[in-house]
């Protein structure tokens, strides 16, 4: 391999695409080489953003709480507005079961949101690691088991037996492709988006630069990561939702 | 006639396989314009119902979408993490 094939990448030799994950500080813990990378950097800043959020919106909230003649200002409606209608979104899927799930839906759809849309300030997004996708699928896949169980008792086993015994296979390797399927479906989009705005910035010409990635921002960041949003915190509640008995 | 090394050739037909694999695209595209399709023709003979059409109709393209991705994510494999390098040695 002396021939400048060295690597495992085909475009590795165009230094100026940038859309890899680079790794900022590498030690070694049990016998492993981990890195600090670029995707824990990201979600370090994503959750930051999201706690200084949260904290600003307290802290109008509470300006005026001890009296209540005072109305309600500007950022209070606006954080009410947000959280009915995501409340509203949850329980128009979820039913009588919403109370239970609201919690975990809309954190994980802010996080997915605020993460995907990470691209506009010059992160790369911590969705576009299958990593961050799958420990979001595993977990919806837990909750998605636990309510199998506790809403069918132990005869959870005996869904898997329908519509007849020789379909066991088949539904347990369709309820382990869920999360497999989830996630993937977020890292490939995402990572499409990534892709494509790495291309552009490092194969344009410099007037190309000017203007027009702020239009593949807007489709590829904030059009589709909504999208993306949307659909994994629809399909979550679908499958906890479907596993209950009505 | 330069010699074509194996590295090379890897690469090579691993750069076809990628560019067949994105073929998958095809399926999930129609999938999800015959979804559209039907959505707009709800959404007129409905249209008070706009609101549940469209987020049913976002569920089911995402889901025929999936599909296609798989096909890249396999055309991204074969470009960026290939596999069949490490059994040249």
């Amino acid at each position: 391999m002396g021939n400048g094939l060295a690597g495992t990448m085909l475009l590795s030799s165009s230094d100026e695409v940038d859309f890899f994950i680079r790794s900022y500080y590498e030690f070694q813990l049990f016998g492993q080489t981990l890195s600090i990378n670029t995707t824990m950097v990201s979600i370090v800043i994503v959750c930051i953003i999201m706690l200084g959020l949260i904290v600003f919106a307290r802290h109008e909230i509470m300006k005026n709480y001890d009296n209540p003649a005072g109305e309600p200002n500007a950022v209070q409606n606006a954080v009410e507005m947000l959280v009915e209608m995501m409340d509203g979104l949850v329980e128009s899927n979820m039913g009588s079961y919403a109370p239970k799930y609201r919690n975990y839906i809309i954190t994980l759809m802010a996080f997915i949101l605020l993460s995907n849309i990470s691209g506009l300030i010059g992160l790369r997004a911590p969705t576009a690691d299958f990593g961050t996708t799958l420990t979001l699928a595993l977990i919806t896949f837990v909750m998605i088991e636990y309510a199998w169980i506790k809403g069918n008792g132990i005869r959870f086993i005996l869904d898997l037996f329908e519509p007849i015994p020789i379909f066991f296979p088949i539904n347990l390797i369709s309820e382990f492709a869920t999360p497999i399927s989830m996630s993937l479906r977020l890292f490939g989009n995402v990572l499409a988006g990534t892709i494509m705005l790495g291309l552009w910035y490092g194969l344009m010409p410099w007037f190309a630069k000017i203007g027009i990635p702020a239009f593949l921002h807007a489709y590829f960041d904030v059009f589709s990561g909504a999208i993306q949003t949307f659909v994994f915190g629809m399909l979550t509640m679908t499958f906890i939702r479907d596993k209950y008995p009505d | 006639m330069t010699q074509i090394t194996n590295e090379a050739l890897i690469l090579a037909c691993s750069a076809i396989g990628a560019g067949l694999a994105v073929i998958a695209g095809i399926g999930s595209g129609i999938g999800q314009g015959i979804a559209a399709g039907y959505g707009c023709s709800a959404v007129g003979r409905n249209p008070g119902a706009r609101g549940d059409i469209m987020s049913t109709m976002l569920l089911g393209q995402a889901v025929a979408e999936t599909t296609g991705l798989y096909g890249l994510v396999i055309a991204l494999i074969l470009l960026y993490a290939n596999p069949l390098l490490g059994k040249l040695s």
